[in-house]
């Protein structure tokens, strides 16, 4: 979290990565959430996993709705250009963003509210269109910034602050990701910020649409005794099916790991990354046996964190569309236009 | 009775059933009279059905070039029973009626003051051929058969559009000769041609071409440089982003990889539409969207964000009978207002109002310029009669040395060089700031988009100088944009008149035509077609030299003049609206009716008096 102001000047100490960036280079404005916010934590997780990844910060574009959660990418990634753009809308922005440019890493950042009430539909497409980006929800189920509302993805029987309980059935996003064509499908706590770093980082190398639920506990409306979002609730009944232990391994490399406890993800830049299994009967390749797995261990009123689905064939929009290699935003008059021959040729058969 | 008799001057109206397949014969007898050199504009007049309800295609054969609805039928090919009744009682005195004869009518369906031809063309094509599907579609070809020797259209020509048509596909080209020569020997034999009605060979088209609104403004997108396109299904603007594929596919595509120089998502709804092309023009792609006014209303949020947000986008609305669900597959011009102010809080849009298929070619590549070089939405309003209707207009046209127009764009040099990048500030006075591409440069030019107020260099700021000079900035950006926009194009009357006009899109033709036909009756008018809101000062100025000007459009509330009322703040008094919106396209009789008994009232009404 960037609560306080901090001086601009690094210290010249401080590491540099392969960019050379130092972590402080990933940082953005002054955070105005509440100390304590879950959704800090994952901002920092985001800082970290590009820094880790080596990923230029002017390379990535940061987009989001309206909400708590969507105000965050101003609180990281300073250098990067962002989009707060309107409630429940990222995807069909984040989806032309990313046909306009297709090198540069998409970041969309959402919350339980924008993606799981008025978004729904946008997010649903979004999966089933494959976009290549990172789609994280910051779900802590409760609508922080008109004060505690509950949210789409509150569980029923859930209590809020103020004692009304929850009637609703909650919206399942990691469930309905899995059914629309989501190809990485993870879901980590903005309090273990060793399991979500990695989760963040596999995301960013993924190469179609990767969608991740974040339980990221509201402090000031639903971190409360009775509430299925809090701080204590969540590392109670966290569930966690794997790790993942290193990244990009270079593509000559390969490691013979003793079977069926690591599983070696493709990236979509040629390296690899590595999976340790903290189960080893858990097939993460498996959609059908993640389904119900995460059935089965929701009805346990279980938190099922890790990566729950990975194909290790993703392919994205781009690749359905056919789209130029070269981005569609830096072709002109010559690649574009065809010219007063072509138009004279249309005219003659237009008589 | 007295049989109308017309050379190159009449209108010919089809009553059929929907899905029938009689479409492409319809265009057919439209074409072959447009290759004997003679003006047509045919109106497909179609009800919100796939198949089964009534459908009727008006031609309109005009050898003065006459290219607006006329009104009034001189002759109906009536092969729909359902609507017989209509379509009898629609055809002038002394015209034509030509029937399928095959099962005998009572004397009264019938009318004494028109000639009735009956051609029994259910029992022939059941006579001739065996499959259903044949029968029906080889109807359609015997009866223009028929048609061509009554009305003396050349033989020759339908065959050279049948060859065309049918290149390479010998079997269907050699059934459907012979089919239209079946429906040829028939009239010959049995109908005594020719009738009153004919068409005789002319040089009155040129090099005019023959297209519908939708597809021109989908190659004005192709040649405009618009990559990416995010549309949501609606009639009339489907086919626009079909057509835009179509082009796409075979004028876009790169020849040595194969791989598309577009984009095309077609959205689940109109807010994704907007949403993508949002996303598109903020990543410096252009990009764009066909919908008609049901889709505009969804896009209203979006279309603020990118008005306050200075994003670049273009919306084609092809506007259709409204509101609500309205009339789907009916012309209007009623978006004009909830296009022009669309979005909550104080906003204000640019509209383009094409009067044809070759202005919506020019005014789509227009769009995409202004889009970037104003940072805005940037409208263009055809609509359902210039879109789905195929329209003899200019050929296109392409400067080879036209550049596209990117606008104000910081490149990774300037930024480097140390240039000042503030997003929101007018650094040149014209009100529109600059702007970068995400991903630029890495440590300049880097700023967050968001819909919330900021001060000039981007950062979150509810204070309230910030917020007005912004405000303020964006009206200034308006300024500028009258002086961009395609101008007014004004037409003095014949003689001196304090008498003018106002008129736009699809109503061109047939004012036209009512100038003339006004100014044969001693009404003149100085007449005013706007091609573009905001309006440059030209307008005001039109309005001030005239004492009473008429303002004709096609909605019911004079959309048109109240934006001219409001923003030119002009006296309501001095403009007279002329509104037709019953869904049918305005005709030249209807607005020299209105005008003439307007005229007559202000005739013995005391002048405006100058205040």
């Amino acid at each position: 979290m960037t609560y306080i102001t901090k001086p601009r000047l690094h210290h010249p100490t401080l590491t540099k990565n392969k960019v050379g960036y130092t972590r402080r280079d990933y940082e953005g404005k002054v955070s105005t959430l509440c100390a304590g916010c879950g959704h800090d934590s994952i901002s920092a997780a985001i800082v970290q996993a590009c820094w880790e990844l080596d990923i230029e910060p002017h390379r990535v574009a940061k987009l989001s709705g309206i909400g708590c959660s969507s105000k965050t990418p101003d609180y990281f990634l300073g250098a990067s250009h962002g989009f707060n753009t309107v409630h429940g809308r990222m995807p069909s922005v984040l989806t032309g963003a990313n046909l306009a440019n297709r090198d540069l890493l998409y970041l969309g950042v959402s919350g339980d509210g924008d993606s799981a009430s008025i978004g729904l539909g946008q997010f649903a497409h979004a999966m089933r269109r494959g976009v290549r980006m990172v789609y994280i929800v910051e779900n802590n189920g409760v609508y922080g910034l008109t004060k505690g509302q509950f949210s789409a993805t509150a569980d029923r029987g859930s209590q809020a602050k103020k004692g009304a309980v929850n009637n609703e059935s909650p919206v399942d996003l990691i469930g309905m990701a899995l059914q629309l064509g989501a190809t990485y499908v993870a879901r980590g706590f903005s309090g273990d910020k060793a399991q979500l770093v990695p989760l963040i980082k596999g995301a960013i190398g993924h190469g179609g649409a990767a969608f991740l639920d974040v339980i990221s506990p509201c402090v000031a409306f639903n971190n409360h005794a009775g509430s299925t979002r809090s701080y204590d609730h969540v590392r109670q009944h966290n569930e966690a099916l794997n790790r993942i232990d290193f990244i990009a391994l270079a593509p000559e490399i390969h490691a013979e790991p003793a079977a069926g406890e690591t599983l070696d993800l493709p990236q979509y830049d040629g390296s690899v990354m590595r999976l340790r299994k903290l189960h080893a009967d858990y097939d993460a390749t498996d959609k059908l046996g993640a389904m119900n797995h995460l059935q089965v261990h929701q009805a346990r009123g279980e938190v099922v964190t890790g990566l729950i689905y990975v194909d290790l064939k993703a392919g994205d929009l781009h690749r359905a569309l056919n789209t130029s290699r070269t981005p569609l935003n830096a072709l002109n008059e010559p690649e574009l236009c065809p010219g007063s021959i072509t138009l004279a040729k249309i005219n003659a058969s237009l008589r | 009775m007295k049989r109308i008799e017309a050379v190159n001057d009449f209108v010919v109206k089809f009553a059929n059933v929907n899905g029938s397949g009689s479409a492409s014969a319809n265009e057919l007898f439209a074409k072959a009279i447009l290759r004997m050199g003679v003006p047509v504009s045919p109106r497909n007049i179609f009800p919100s059905n796939i198949q089964g309800l009534p459908t009727w295609y008006e031609v309109r054969v005009s050898e003065k070039g006459w290219l607006g609805r006329r009104g009034g039928i001189d002759m109906m090919v009536a092969m729909n029973p359902q609507t017989w009744g209509q379509d009898v009682a629609e055809i002038e005195a002394g015209g034509y009626l030509f029937y399928d004869s095959t099962k005998p009518l009572p004397d009264n369906a019938f009318r004494d003051d028109i000639t009735v031809i009956g051609m029994p063309v259910t029992a022939i094509c059941n006579a001739t051929y065996e499959d259903p599907r044949q029968r029906t579609l080889f109807k359609n070809i015997m009866v223009l058969g028929a048609l061509s020797v009554l009305m003396e259209v050349d033989a020759g020509v339908i065959e050279k559009l049948f060859s065309e048509q049918y290149k390479g596909k010998e079997r269907l080209l050699e059934s459907n000769v012979r089919a239209l020569h079946a429906g040829r020997s028939f009239a010959t034999d049995h109908l005594k041609p020719p009738i009153g009605l004919r068409v005789k060979r002319a040089d009155a088209v040129g090099r005019r071409i023959f297209v519908d609104g939708n597809s021109a403004a989908a190659l004005g997108c192709v040649y405009g440089g618009a990559t990416v396109c995010a549309w949501y299904p609606i009639t009339p603007s489907s086919s626009l982003a079909e057509a835009f594929e179509k082009y796409c596919r075979k004028l876009r595509v790169d020849p040595d990889t194969g791989e598309n120089r577009f984009a095309i998502v077609q959205a689940e709804d109109e807010i994704a539409s907007i949403g993508i092309v949002t996303g598109a023009g903020w990543n410096g792609a252009r990009a764009f969207t066909a919908t008609s006014g049901p889709g505009v209303s969804l896009m209203t949020e979006f279309i603020g964000l990118a008005y306050f947000a200075e994003i670049p986008l273009t919306i084609i609305d092809v506007q259709r009978g409204g509101p609500s669900t309205g009339m789907p597959t009916r012309t209007q011009q009623g978006d004009l207002i909830s296009s022009a102010y669309a979005s909550h809080g104080d906003t204000k849009h640019v509209l383009l109002l094409p009067q044809d298929p070759t202005e919506c070619f020019e005014h789509a590549a227009a769009a995409l310029d202004l889009a970037d070089r104003l940072q805005t939405p940037i409208f263009v309003m055809t609509d359902l009669d210039i879109g789905m209707n195929q329209r003899l207009c200019e050929p296109l046209a392409w400067d080879e040395t036209r550049r596209y127009d990117r606008g104000k764009v910081m490149t990774a040099e300037e930024l480097e060089a140390g240039r000042d990048f503030a997003r929101y500030k007018d650094v040149d006075g014209d009100g529109i700031p600059w702007r970068t591409y995400p991903g630029t440069h890495p440590s300049e030019g880097a700023y967050f988009t968001r819909g919330t107020t900021r001060d000039a260099y981007a950062r979150y700021s509810e204070a309230g100088p910030d917020y007005v000079y912004n405000v303020q900035r964006l009206l200034k950006k308006f300024d500028t944009a009258a002086n961009l926009v395609p101008a007014p194009l004004v037409r003095a009357a014949a003689k001196k008149t304090r008498l003018g006009v106002i008129y736009f899109g699809s109503t061109a033709p047939a004012m036209d035509e009512a100038l003339l036909a006004l100014a044969g009756e001693g009404i003149h008018l100085d007449a005013m077609r706007l091609r573009a809101f905001p309006f440059p000062a030209s307008v005001r100025d039109f309005v001030a030299t005239h004492d009473h000007v008429f303002v004709v459009e096609q909605n019911r509330d004079a959309q048109m003049r109240t934006l001219l009322i409001n923003e030119l703040e002009i006296d309501p008094a001095w403009l007279i609206a002329v509104l037709h919106y019953d869904g049918t396209p305005i005709t030249a009789r209807f607005i020299t009716d209105i005008i003439t008994k307007h005229v007559h009232a202000l005739a013995v009404a005391p002048r405006r008096e100058r205040v």
